[in-house]
C-alpha cells in the first residue's frame, strides 16, 4: 500500500472552487515534491491530505502510522524553550515521560541543533535556528510521514541550501515518506524521488516527472542541468516559469 | 531542567522583582513625605501623621477583634473575587470562541461596564438584605466584566497556526485547548484579575460599608460616625495592604512564572 493517496480530490472556500480532481501518489519512503504557482491551491492540498482541512470531495487513504509537518513559519510556541518545543508531540505520540529527553536529544543532533540553543527560547533564535528546531520537533516523533509546506521559502540561499542537505540527510536516516511543498524547481529536483505539478488552477495534477537515482544522489551541476532542461524544453514546467516572471514585475 | 540553573533563574527573578521593589518604596516614601506635610499643616484632627496612623493600623492588627474584621473582608473579597474569575474566564473563553455571543456581549458589557459599582451594591441589598450574598454578588457584577473581556480577546486574537501545528501533530480539540489556546488567552487574563482583585476589596468595603454587613467597611462606617480619623485612615492602610499582599504574593508570581519567555527577548534578559 502507498505512504499516501488522493483519490478525485475537490475543494472549495466559500464558493470559490480552489482545488478538483487530484490523483496523487505517495509511495513508502518516498519524497515526493508538488510544485505550483503562488495561489494553485498547494497549501490547501497539504492541508486536505495532513487532515487540517476537510475536503469537499475525494478520498484520502493514509498508509503511514504517524505524521509529523513543518511549515513556511516555524510555528513555535513562544512561552516554550528549544527542548520543550521539539518535545511538543511526544507527549501525543505516546512516548513515555522517562524516554522524551532521548528523543529530543536524538532529533536536536538529527537537525544539528547545539546543546546551549536547546534552553532558549524562540525569540533568542535566529531564523533558521528556529526552522531547525520546527525540523526538529518534527523529526521527534520519528514519523513515517512528513509534510512540508515551503519550509525554506524564507530563508537566504546559503541556509536554504544546507537546510535541504539536512532533509535530505534526516531522509535517509529515518526512511520517511513526504510531500514537499515547493515553488522552487531546484529545490524539488535536489529532494525529491518525483516531482508532481499542479495545474495553475488547481484543476487536477498537470503531471508528474521521476528522477533518476535516490534523494540527495544528484550533484550540483547534474542538478542545474536538469532544471534548465526542465524549463526550456519540458511543457509541463512553462507555468513555473510564469510564476517566476510574475513575482519578477 | 537541571535543578541549580533553575534556582539561579528563579533567584534572578526574585532580585529583579526586589529591584522593582525599590521604585515602589521611592513612590511610597513621597507619598508619606506629601501626608507628612499635610498633617504639619492641617493638624491631627484632619490628617493625623502617617508614622501615628501606622502605629494605629499596627494596633489593630494586634487586637483579634479587629484582625477578624480585616480577615471577614479579605474571605467576601476573595470569594468574591473566585466567582467572579471563575465566571469571566469560563463566559469569556467561550465568547471567544464564538464570535456570535461575542457580539451579543458587546453592547450587554457596555450597559454593566456602565452602571457604577455602587449603584450595584444598592441594588444588591434590596435584593439579598444586608448579608455576606450582597457583597458576593455585588463584586460578581463588578469584576466578572474585565476578565471575561480579557479572556475574550485572549482567544479571539490567538496564533492560529500554532492550532494548526498542534494539530498536524495529532492533538484534538481538549488538547489544542489546553497546551496551545489557554496558555495564550492568560496573557491578558492576568493583568485582568490583578485588576478585578483591586476591584473585589473596593467593592466588599463599600459594600460593607452601605449595608452595615461588618467587616473592614462596617469599621470604617462606625469610625465616621464617631469622626474618628486616625482609625479610619488605620483601616485603610490596612486594607491596601491586604491587597498588596494578595496581589504580589500570589497574582504576579504566576503571571511572571508563565511570562518567564517575555525576559528573554529583552537584551537584559536570561542569558544562560
Ligand atoms: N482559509 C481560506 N479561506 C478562503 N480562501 C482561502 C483560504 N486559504 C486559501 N484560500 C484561497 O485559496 C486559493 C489557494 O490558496 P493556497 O492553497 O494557499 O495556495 P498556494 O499554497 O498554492 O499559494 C487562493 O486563492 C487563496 O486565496
Ligand atoms: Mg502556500
Amino acid at each position: 500500500m502507498n505512504a499516501l493517496t488522493l483519490e478525485r480530490i475537490g475543494h472549495a472556500y466559500f464558493g470559490q472552487a480552489v482545488l478538483a480532481d487530484i490523483h496523487l501518489e505517495v509511495g513508502r519512503g518516498e519524497v515526493v515534491a508538488l510544485v505550483g504557482p503562488s495561489g494553485s491551491g498547494k497549501s490547501t492540498l497539504i492541508q486536505i491530505a495532513a487532515g487540517l482541512v476537510d475536503a469537499r470531495e475525494g478520498r484520502i487513504r493514509r498508509g503511514f502510522s504517524r505524521q509529523a509537518m513543518i511549515f513556511q513559519e516555524p510555528n513555535l510556541m513562544p512561552w516554550a524553550t528549544a527542548r520543550e518545543n521539539i518535545g511538543f508531540a511526544l507527549r501525543r505520540a505516546g512516548v513515555a515521560r522517562r524516554d522524551r529527553q532521548a528523543r529530543i536529544e536524538e532529533a536536536a543532533w538529527l537537525a544539528e541543533l547545539e546543546g546551549d540553543d536547546l534552553g532558549k527560547y524562540p525569540v533568542e533564535l535566529s531564523g533558521g535556528m528556529r526552522q531547525r528546531v520546527a525540523i526538529a520537533r518534527a523529526l521527534a516523533v520519528r514519523p513515517d510521514f512528513i509534510f512540508f509546506d515551503e519550509p525554506f521559502t524564507a530563508l537566504d540561499v546559503a541556509l536554504k541550501r544546507r537546510m535541504q542537505d539536512l532533509v535530505i540527510g534526516a531522509a535517509r536516516e529515518a526512511h520517511f515518506a513526504a510531500l514537499f511543498i515547493t515553488h522552487d524547481l531546484m529545490e524539488a529536483i535536489r529532494i525529491a524521488h518525483r516531482i508532481a505539478v499542479l495545474d495553475v488552477r488547481g484543476r487536477g495534477i498537470a503531471g508528474v516527472r521521476a528522477l533518476e537515482g535516490g534523494t540527495g544522489d544528484r550533484n550540483e551541476a547534474e542538478i542545474f542541468a536538469l532544471r534548465q532542461r526542465f524549463l526550456e524544453t519540458d511543457p509541463l514546467f512553462r507555468h513555473i516559469h510564469d510564476v517566476d516572471e510574475r513575482k519578477r514585475r | 531542567m537541571k535543578l541549580g540553573p533553575a534556582l539561579s533563574d528563579r533567584a534572578g527573578r526574585l532580585l529583579d522583582f526586589l529591584w522593582s521593589g525599590w521604585a515602589g518604596l521611592a513612590a511610597l516614601s513621597l507619598l508619606a513625605a506629601a501626608w507628612q506635610a499635610g498633617h504639619e499643616a492641617w493638624g491631627d484632627f484632619i490628617l493625623p501623621a502617617p508614622l501615628e496612623t501606622v502605629g494605629a493600623a499596627v494596633g489593630l492588627l494586634g487586637d483579634p477583634d479587629s484582625l477578624s474584621l480585616l480577615l471577614i473582608t479579605a474571605q467576601r473579597s476573595l470569594t468574591g473575587f473566585a466567582m467572579a474569575a471563575g465566571a469571566g474566564v469560563a463566559l469569556g473563553l467561550t465568547a471567544g470562541y464564538a464570535p456570535a455571543v461575542m457580539r451579543l456581549a458587546r453592547p450587554l458589557l457596555t450597559v454593566v461596564l456602565g452602571v457604577p459599582p455602587i449603584a450595584w451594591i444598592v441594588l444588591t441589598m434590596m435584593w439579598f438584605g444586608t448579608t455576606g450574598t450582597t457583597v458576593a454578588v455585588a463584586i460578581l457584577i463588578a469584576a466578572t466584566p474585565v476578565v471575561f473581556v480579557a479572556a475574550a480577546e485572549g482567544i479571539a486574537t490567538r496564533d492560529r497556526e500554532l492550532g494548526h501545528m498542534a494539530e498536524a501533530f495529532g492533538y484534538g480539540l481538549l488538547g489544542r485547548f489546553l497546551f496551545i489556546d489557554l496558555r495564550q488567552a492568560s496573557r491578558p487574563i492576568f493583568p485582568a484579575l490583578a485588576l478585578a482583585l483591586g476591584t473585589s476589596f473596593k467593592v466588599a468595603i463599600m459594600a460593607e460599608m452601605l449595608a452595615n454587613a461588618g467587616g473592614v467597611g462596617g469599621a470604617l462606617a462606625r469610625a465616621r460616625a464617631l469622626l474618628d480619623v486616625p482609625q479610619a485612615l488605620a483601616w485603610v492602610v490596612l486594607s491596601v495592604i491586604a491587597l498588596i499582599v494578595v496581589e504580589y504574593g500570589l497574582v504576579r508570581p504566576m503571571e511572571g512564572e508563565l511570562e518567564r519567555w517575555r525576559r528573554a527577548a529583552q537584551p537584559w534578559g536570561v542569558k544562560r
